[in-house]
């Protein structure tokens, strides 16, 4: 069980909502990954906001977290109004702060994030920060009164998997008690199973299940892959070595010449 | 009045923000406002007097990652 902020969580894969071919495999998705947490996000709309409450009826329905984000902002004002904005909506204190620093690798403004991070933890957010995987950056996170984090393993999207094993492995180690998850650049399942191994607590999903070719169907590969590889970390596993070990026994073993 | 909503002018004739609202055809409870970048809370909207060349955003819950 993952405690967030003292909610307990069987899942450990988390959802987001956008780019799903339809509402309808959106919710497929939901209900076969079994996920309990769904990223959703504000915009401007005009025209009455009636597809906004359509939206958000479903998700409501599903009965599951809801994790509002504050993607595309790009400074530390604009992250926390939007923030207190999807208070407003969503009656949560849970927030996924993104502050964005550069347009081409969509890679967190680590300074403005730290910065927007203290002045929402003082005003009793829970926020869940989406950082770089940057050992520093996530102690002054941890600092400003995180209780979780969201470090990327490639940019947004990108699909490319875990870029830097060893700046994550240092993360875990250093990070012991702290619940992160792998937010950003998972594209298939053998990489969310690595991450899962190195003994990350969670994996954020978007563009992988929602740009598969069967989104639902994807989503419960990704499920059941989270689950092993959890399991696999707490069961132990070997190192590598260079050199071969018989696995049979040699005690015993005829002699026949 | 001339307003900027959601990044573009409008002239309406309301003077509270609930007014706006009303104006705009938006209805519900799952939208948030803000004024000048300024949070307006749901219950204060009633009472929040607009003045010209306000800006004024109106976000509502949208698919997300």
């Amino acid at each position: 069980m993952l405690d967030l902020y003292g909610s307990q969580i069987t899942s450990r894969l988390f959802l987001g909502t956008a780019r799903y071919p339809s509402p309808a495999i959106l919710t497929e998705a939901i209900t076969r990954s079994k996920t309990e947490i769904v990223t959703v996000s504000l915009r401007r709309e005009m025209a009455g906001g009636r597809n906004a409450g359509a939206f958000f009826d479903m998700i409501r329905a599903l009965g599951v977290h809801v994790l509002p984000n504050t993607a595309g902002c790009h400074g530390v004002s604009e992250a926390v109004l939007t923030a207190k904005m999807a208070k407003e909506v969503f009656r949560t204190n849970w927030i996924k702060l993104e502050v964005i620093g550069n347009h081409d690798t969509l890679q967190p403004d680590v300074f403005a994030l730290v910065e927007a991070a203290r002045i929402l933890t003082g005003e009793g957010f829970e926020v869940f920060p989406y950082t770089t995987d940057d050992l520093v950056v996530a102690e002054r996170l941890i600092e400003a009164g995180c209780q979780v984090l969201m470090p990327w393993c490639a940019p947004i999207g990108s699909a490319a998997g875990p870029q830097n094993l060893s700046a994550l492995r240092s993360m875990r180690a250093h990070f012991p008690d702290v619940p992160l998850i792998v937010d950003a650049g998972i594209g298939r399942p053998s990489h969310a199973a690595i991450v899962m191994e190195l003994g990350f607590d969670a994996v954020l999903l978007n563009t992988a299940i929602a740009g598969a070719g069967d989104p639902a169907a994807m989503a419960e590969a990704f499920a059941k892959v989270i689950d092993a590889g959890r399991q696999a970390f707490g069961a132990g596993m070997l190192e590598p070595r260079d050199m071969a070990v018989p696995s049979t026994p040699v005690i015993g073993k005829a002699v026949f010449a | 009045m001339q307003l900027i909503i959601n990044g573009e002018a409008q002239t309406i004739a309301a003077t509270t923000l609930s007014q706006l609202l009303a104006a705009l055809d938006y209805e519900g409870d799952w939208l948030a406002t803000a004024v000048n970048g300024e949070l307006v809370h749901r219950e204060d909207r009633g009472e929040h007097m607009l003045n010209d060349n306000d800006r004024i955003e109106v976000l509502t819950p949208m698919q997300g990652g």
